[in-house]
């Protein structure tokens, strides 16, 4: 059975990407007689070749794409010869596509980067180069295409194979092969080309037919992360999962990480019988010899060469989407099969991805590159993605959308995160908070400026105290004038106001108080950081809700003056957005009570709840 | 066996044979299997009896071994599938056990909606893509896995593994979730879907030739036989039953076909084959000048047809 390579086809746009994939179709004979018919009427009707086939017609499948004659998103296509099976990502060239590309990349093994050899090497060029080398491809063949154009030049051909050398030289290629094409007229294609004497190397199909991408000899130690844990009935309990690296055989030490826990491999149990050994790449049921906790996300490694857990790494990062990246701000990252919480705590620096210069940054927009550091809630397997791209390549998805809105892979374990032992309390929280006759809570009240949080939040206070409760308040404005003087009022400052309070009203609940917090806190993913801080029970968020219009109205503070005229920007309700809490554990209509009942709903709710103690 | 201790024993090479082209489909196919049931709160196996979902219900009966398939088939029934289908399918849900669920469009099949009388694009849209959504709401379903693939078609070719939908059913071929490595997003909102093509890597040619290395039992209509045809423009329509309107002077004649494809007879097309057997079919994959898809009457009617039906909510 012939082997499988997949590519990468990448390049500026209009280099000829998608006809250069087409003609291998079409030189393969992998184009069906009534494809080729549909082809011949698109080529009249959009084609840009003229007289004749416009191959970049058969791969361009979107509607949009054909209408503008430019590729959107990655297409795969697939083409076979006697040798060996090809699945090519055609993948665009627009900047504002570059998402796509990596798309295309990550599964790929081998880029073939196109330039036109009128042009030669461009920014595009570059910038696709880094992005394929970030996501692991480690051999690329630079097509120097419409070599027809410059009139099949050797000198033209041998400057550009060198500007590219130059160019990506820190990138860390294993291998670049350069060869001379015309995708339109099959030079150097299929076989050699009588155009270019001159060129004594492989044509491309040739190349791509014997080209070895597989990692060199030698065992990596085993990794498989479970999948799922298969329970079909109690005399069962095996772990799905697929061999990441290296390989098990029956009899095997294995350690789990995070947990550190160590058992032997008993049985690998497949439908096609059990095998003694299983290796990368297959997917297989693993049996161990000791009941152990194991669950999805966990990583089972050879115990000779067990997987470090840590919740700190540094990671080159690829921002996906329009809402730029804000450090501090809450998001899912999901590594191997684990999905945790955490945040990027610091951008060390951006990449200039056209020059590969480190440039300082604050946020991350859409297609920008950063080195970046993450802090995760929980500590996860995890190694280098260079070592091991299973278990070092991440995406970043956004909690209130689910879009996947960041694709990482990681450098470096940050070592000084796994010495920090948390101190344990001799005196808890609990005991603390017992002596008060109470459970440590945060009330989080959140609310447009001036739907009466402050308000609300005083009177809850006052009679906590009445009948003998120790509270604290927390809200936007004294932290402000302290804590959190050097923060603004933009998205990133608001994450991060949010970020500190949320920290503050966790360490206040360990001194065993009613944390009434309350700020605006207008973004839902701030505050499910702010609840994540918490056990579940201890976190009560309190929706203060006036319509905008009466907020405006009692303008107590004289802010939404200011922001109509135009002296504030960024305010909640007028230029900046307010999420609404989906499911507030108290949701409290100003319109409809007071606020000396609606106060009293809310120490009721913390009766009810067992908060206090009777 | 004797073992010389004292010679240090060399590490042997990656052996890239045994994951060879047809093994490592199926490990990414099972991989995507068991990240959609620990992902996803209620996923559903599209089943249209067809041979990709041959292959799907195989992987995912590889995935889940020892257990038994942790999910339900769904097959959307628009009252014209081949007789010879519907017993297959009921065989094989017998055989191994399976949860299948049937579902018609009983409004379509009150008002007679049919293939006849209403032009193949209408009675698809009602029959088969209002159906499929109606089903998928009605149980609740947040993930469906279909046995798409990328080198069917033109739009298809530009389809994630993952292919998000929106709590209308809806697909936006220019908004796709980026997808990276093996690391799949299953996450919905309320009402949001997600559609799962675990073949999205496999051709046609691989889909048969891994039935005959598995040796999977497939629906007769694959192989070929002396059927009662019908030639109609080009397209043979074989006659399953007295539904079919023949047109004056049409008579169904006994020729020799096979299907590359399964539907809704009136609506696909046989082809001339003497393929009796798995490696007679294989060998003429290979050899063949034809995609798989044009034997589709309905994928005919305009250009961007797919990716109309597809944004619409059709498989």
């Amino acid at each position: 059975m012939p082997d499988l390579l997949r590519l990468l086809t990448c390049g500026s746009v209009d280099d000829g990407k998608s006809t250069l994939i087409g003609r291998l179709l079409y030189d393969t004979q992998l184009i069906f007689d009534d494809q080729m018919a549909a082809l011949l009427c698109d080529s009249v009707r959009h084609g840009t070749a003229g007289e004749h086939i416009d191959f970049a017609l058969l791969v361009d499948g979107l509607e949009a794409e054909r209408e503008q004659s430019i590729t959107i998103d990655v297409a795969w296509r697939f083409f076979a010869t006697p040798r060996r099976r090809f699945i090519v990502a055609d993948t665009p060239g627009h900047e504002q596509y570059t998402r796509n590309m990596a798309t295309g990349a990550s599964n790929a093994e081998l880029a073939v980067v196109l330039v036109d050899a009128r042009h030669g090497v461009l920014t595009q060029t570059r910038r696709h180069s880094f992005i394929a080398a970030l996501m692991g491809i480690r051999h690329v063949v630079l097509a120097v295409n419409k070599i027809d154009l410059v009139d099949f030049d050797q000198a033209r051909f041998e400057a550009i194979r060198d500007a590219y050398l130059h160019a990506v030289a820190e990138l860390g290629f294993r291998s670049i092969v350069a060869i001379p094409v015309s995708a339109r007229f099959g030079d150097n294609i299929c076989g050699p080309s009588a155009n270019t004497p001159w060129y004594a190397g492989p044509a491309l199909l040739d190349y791509l037919e014997t080209v070895d991408v597989a990692e060199a000899a030698g065992e990596k130690p085993f990794r498989m992360p479970v999948q799922w844990v298969n329970r079909p009935n109690l005399d069962f309990r095996g772990y799905a999962g697929t061999v990441a690296a290296g390989q098990v055989r029956v009899g095997d030490a294995v350690t789990v990480a995070p947990s550190g826990v160590s058992s032997t491999v008993a049985r690998i149990v497949t439908i096609d019988g059990e095998p003694d050994e299983a290796r990368q790449g297959e997917p297989v049921t693993l049996v161990l010899a000791d009941q152990i906790d194991v669950s999805r996300g966990d990583v089972l490694a050879t115990a000779a060469a067990p997987v470090p857990a840590t919740g700190k790494f540094d990671a080159h990062l690829v921002w996906l989407a329009e809402i730029p990246l804000f450090c501090g701000r809450s998001y899912l990252f999901k590594l191997g099969t684990r999905s945790v919480s955490g945040s990027v705590i610091h951008i060390l620096h951006r990449v200039d991805i056209n020059t590969f210069a480190p440039m300082p940054a604050g946020t991350l927009g859409m297609n920008e590159v950063a080195l970046v550091s993450v802090a995760l809630l929980a500590p996860v397997a995890v190694e280098p993605f260079r070592i091991s791209p299973a278990l070092g390549g991440f995406i970043v998805i956004d909690r209130l959308s689910n879009a996947t809105v960041g694709v990482g892979m990681v450098e470096t374990l940050t070592d000084d995160a796994s010495n920090i032992v948390r101190h344990h309390l001799s005196v808890d929280r609990h005991a603390l908070a017992a002596l008060n006759g109470q459970k440590p809570t945060v009330l989080w009240f959140t609310g447009l400026s001036g739907s009466g949080k402050s308000t609300i939040a005083n009177l809850v206070a006052l009679r906590l105290h009445a009948i003998g409760r120790h509270s604290v308040i927390i809200d936007g404005d004294n932290l402000r004038h302290g804590l959190n003087r050097d923060l603004g009022f933009s998205e990133a400052d608001r994450v991060e106001n949010i970020r500190r309070a949320a920290e503050v009203a966790r360490l206040m609940a360990d001194a065993g108080l009613i944390v009434i917090a309350s700020f605006i806190s207008p973004y839902r993913s701030d505050r499910a950081f702010a609840r994540e801080r918490m056990e579940p029970d201890e976190f009560l968020e309190v929706f203060v809700d006036a319509p905008l219009e009466e907020c405006r109205r009692r303008d107590p503070k004289g802010l939404y003056k200011r922001a109509e005229a135009g002296l504030i920007s960024n305010f909640t309700g007028v230029d900046a957005p307010y999420e609404a809490p989906a499911a507030p554990e108290l949701h409290l209509t100003t319109t409809a009570a007071t606020a000396d009942e609606l106060a009293e709903r809310v120490v009721q709710a913390l009766q009810t709840r067992g908060r206090l103690e009777p | 066996m004797r073992k010389h201790l004292d010679i240090p024993t060399p590490i042997p090479p990656v052996d890239n044979n045994r994951v060879s082209h047809l093994r490592r489909l199926e490990a990414e196919s099972i991989h995507i299997f068991r990240e959609v049931l620990a992902d996803c709160r209620a996923p559903v196996l599209l089943y249209s009896i067809g041979k990709d979902s041959t292959v799907m219900l195989h992987l995912a009966r590889k995935a889940f071994y020892p257990g038994p398939l942790p999910f339900p088939l769904l097959h959307v029934d628009t009252g014209w599938k081949f007789r010879e289908m519907i017993a297959f399918r009921d065989q094989m849900a017998a055989r191994f056990g399976l949860r299948l669920i049937v579902h018609t469009n009983e409004e379509g099949r009150r008002a007679g909606i049919n293939p006849f009388d209403h032009g193949s694009a209408y009675y698809t849209l009602v029959m088969k893509t209002e159906a499929l959504k109606q089903a998928l709401d009605r149980h609740g379903f947040d993930a469906a896995f279909g046995g798409g693939r990328r080198d069917e078609e033109k739009s298809r070719a530009k389809e994630r593994i993952f292919s998000f939908r929106t709590a209308n059913h809806q697909w936006d071929p220019k908004n796709q979730r980026p997808e990276f490595w093996n690391l799949y997003n299953g996450r919905t909102n309320a009402g949001e879907t997600i559609r799962v093509f675990p073949l999205s890597n496999w051709t046609e040619l691989d889909v048969w030739t891994y039935i005959m290395h598995e040796n999977l039992p497939i629906v007769p209509l694959y192989f070929a036989a002396e059927r009662p045809v019908v030639e109609r423009d080009g397209t043979l329509i074989v006659v399953d039953d007295e539904r079919m309107r023949l047109l004056p002077g049409e008579v169904a004649r006994p020729r020799l076909v096979r299907f590359r494809s399964l539907g809704c007879y009136p609506l696909t097309g046989a082809v001339a084959s003497s393929a009796r057997d798995l490696p007679a079919i294989v060998a003429e994959m290979t050899a063949v000048q034809s995609s798989e898809r044009g034997g589709r009457v309905i994928d005919r009617d305009e250009a961007d047809s797919m990716e109309k039906k597809k944004r619409e909510g059709y498989f």
